[in-house]
């Protein structure tokens, strides 16, 4: 789903039951991480509830590869995959991911997901999150994408 | 002063039929908090067990001292600095009265809990524990009456053991005895479970521990919100809480300590007012209590902390246990009938706390359930309570805990339970 069908589909809803319960399906429909991907290392730094966050580049699908460029080169996209043991943040993460994911690092570091939030009027849950592996995991997809940055 | 066997005020019930009760709603107009709505919901505040809301007293009490005497103590000659003071030793009066400790000295303001057990661990624990010594705590502590003791064993090399409780929270005495040996030099233990709210029987403990020769501190953050405290009916040697769960500032709390081991403990800060004399050859000290309150103190803190104990005292302590066992029992009977509820923490001997999981086919993760309940105006907390070792226990990330105080009513606890029901409809 885009994050342009996110924002839609937010607009029709009236209520905050409406809004929460569409969370809860979005993290509902994002695909589970498999156990074996759900390690320490991978954990999101958190006391409420436990965010795990992979990060991997691969080439845009055509995109000329150079064998001088690397591991992130310009053109290379950025992929996310996230998973959380509640299931409310698990639908944040999955907006998050509808934004971030699939992009070029230079993307990514122009995107606000704040803006997006505020839009989604869920700006609270950035600031009522901040110690639940949610707001660290905003930091640790920026970061990623400062690395492979131009 | 002569030692007080009663709480700071008796209450004025005559007869044991529950003729008198708390005027709840005159107790509700006094906290200026609850009169709030919250994401457009009426605030129904169940998190005191994290921290109490203010009455009016309380607050006017810091304004009072920040807008008129507001000046240093102990130190000047001029009259607010006197005035000052005369309100900063009037609360440490008022403490005195409140956990009935036989000298007023033995009162020591510090910042809560947390620095009240580290200040024991790095003065008379320091002082008095050693290599094969152990130190005995129960698995349902909060981590600041666990992570001191473990760090004071790292550097004296004592053993910290650990007493368990069962399914229901309620801790194995037997245990418990078992554990004791004449190694023990002092169980730390918990009178009200901040994550359970289980109510230890500390008195037993007591005398268990002092069979052996080991002192007893007892962690009453969780206690001192819900009913009286006497420590000299406790018999424990050390007794800590916090100012900002029972009605008054955050950054203030007392330790209470019988003079000779806070003495042989010595001072732990150093700094100005704990000293007698400094040169720069040598220093000696300060008697108690400014021995154990190095610099300028939490003043307004601790003002506020004395009117908010003589508050919570003119309602009527005993009055207070009668209200909040009622709401336990009430709330306890509502989450029963909740399908898929289950509590945690079903020890028969409860105060304060309703900690629960969703079950199931829900499995719902605490956070999403304080989050939906948030948005209906119920302030809960969830998560591991910083006593991860309970929630390791039974297998879970955590609970969602209301926890009571005296201005909560039953409405409280009817909005609590449908907001769950609402919450499991929405997670469904």
């Amino acid at each position: 789903m885009t994050v342009e069908e996110i924002v839609e589909n937010f607009e029709l809803l009236d209520d905050w039951e409406e809004r929460y319960r569409y969370i809860i399906d979005l993290g509902k429909k994002l695909a589970p991480l498999p156990d074996e991907m759900k390690v320490e290392s991978a954990l999101v730094p958190g006391c409420i509830s436990r965010v795990w966050l992979h990060c991997t580049t691969a080439p845009a699908v055509g995109a000329e590869r150079d064998g001088a460029k690397g591991l992130g080169a310009m053109g290379d996209l950025l992929h996310f995959q996230a998973d959380s043991d509640a299931i409310i943040v698990k639908g944040l993460v999955a907006i998050v991911l509808s934004l971030y994911d699939a992009k070029t690092a230079d993307e990514i570091l122009t995107l606000d997901v704040s803006d997006l939030f505020d839009r989604l009027d869920l700006g609270n849950q950035l600031s009522a999150n901040r110690r639940n592996g949610f707001v660290s995991m905003l930091g640790q997809i920026r970061a990623f994408a400062q690395q492979h940055a131009n | 002063m002569a030692p007080r066997s009663a709480p700071a005020v008796q209450p004025t019930r005559t007869t044991d039929l529950p003729t008198q009760r708390l005027d709840i709603q005159s107790i509700r107009a006094q906290i200026p908090a609850l009169a709030q709505l919250v994401n457009g919901k009426p605030l129904v505040y169940l998190d005191s067990g994290a921290t109490s809301l203010k009455p009016q007293i309380v607050i006017d009490a810091l304004v009072d001292y920040y807008g008129g005497c507001c000046a240093n103590v102990h130190r000047g000659v001029h009259t607010l600095s006197q005035r000052a003071t005369t309100l900063l030793e009037q609360a440490r009066e008022t403490v005195q009265a409140y956990i009935g400790a036989p000298e007023l000295h033995e009162c020591i303001f510090v910042r809560g809990v947390t620095e009240g057990i580290n200040l024991v661990a790095n003065t008379w624990a320091q002082r008095h524990i050693g290599p094969g010594d152990e130190i005995l705590i129960t698995a349902m502590e909060h981590h600041s009456n666990i992570v001191p003791w473990q760090m004071l064993c790292e550097r004296v090399g004592a053993t910290l053991k650990v007493a368990p409780f069962d399914t229901r929270g309620v801790l194995d005495m037997d245990a418990f005895a078992a554990l004791l040996s004449s190694r023990t030099k002092l169980v730390a233990a918990v009178q009200v479970s901040n994550a359970l709210g289980t109510i230890n029987p500390v008195v037993e403990m007591v005398q268990l521990a002092h069979a052996v020769g080991a002192k007893v501190l007892l962690d009453g953050a969780q206690a001192v919100p819900h009913g009286p405290v006497n420590v000299a009916a406790l018999g424990c040697d050390f007794y800590v809480f916090s100012g900002h769960k029972v009605f008054a500032p955050t950054g203030i709390g007392v330790l209470w300590g019988r003079r000779a081991l806070l003495e042989a403990g010595g001072p732990w800060h150093g700094g100005g007012d704990m000293i007698r004399r400094v040169t720069f050859e040598k220093s000696t000290y300060a008697e108690l209590p400014a021995l154990l309150e190095a610099g300028t103190p939490h003043i307004a803190g601790a003002i506020g902390l004395g009117a908010a104990l003589r508050w919570q005292s003119a309602l009527g302590l005993d009055l207070i246990a009668a209200h909040e066992a009622d709401l336990l029992a009430y709330g306890t009977r509502l989450l029963e009938e909740i399908d898929g509820v289950r509590l945690i923490g079903t020890s028969p001997n409860k105060a304060g706390v309703l900690g629960f999981v969703l079950d199931g086919t829900i499995g719902a993760h605490p956070s999403d359930v304080g989050m939906l309940l948030d948005q209906q105006g119920v302030a809960v907390r969830t998560g591991h309570h910083c006593a991860e070792p309970v929630m390791d226990f039974f297998g879970i990330p955590g609970t969602v805990r209301a926890s009571l105080a005296v201005y909560n009513n039953r409405g409280d606890l009817d909005a609590l339970a449908a907001g769950v029901q609402k919450a499991i409809r929405l997670l469904s």
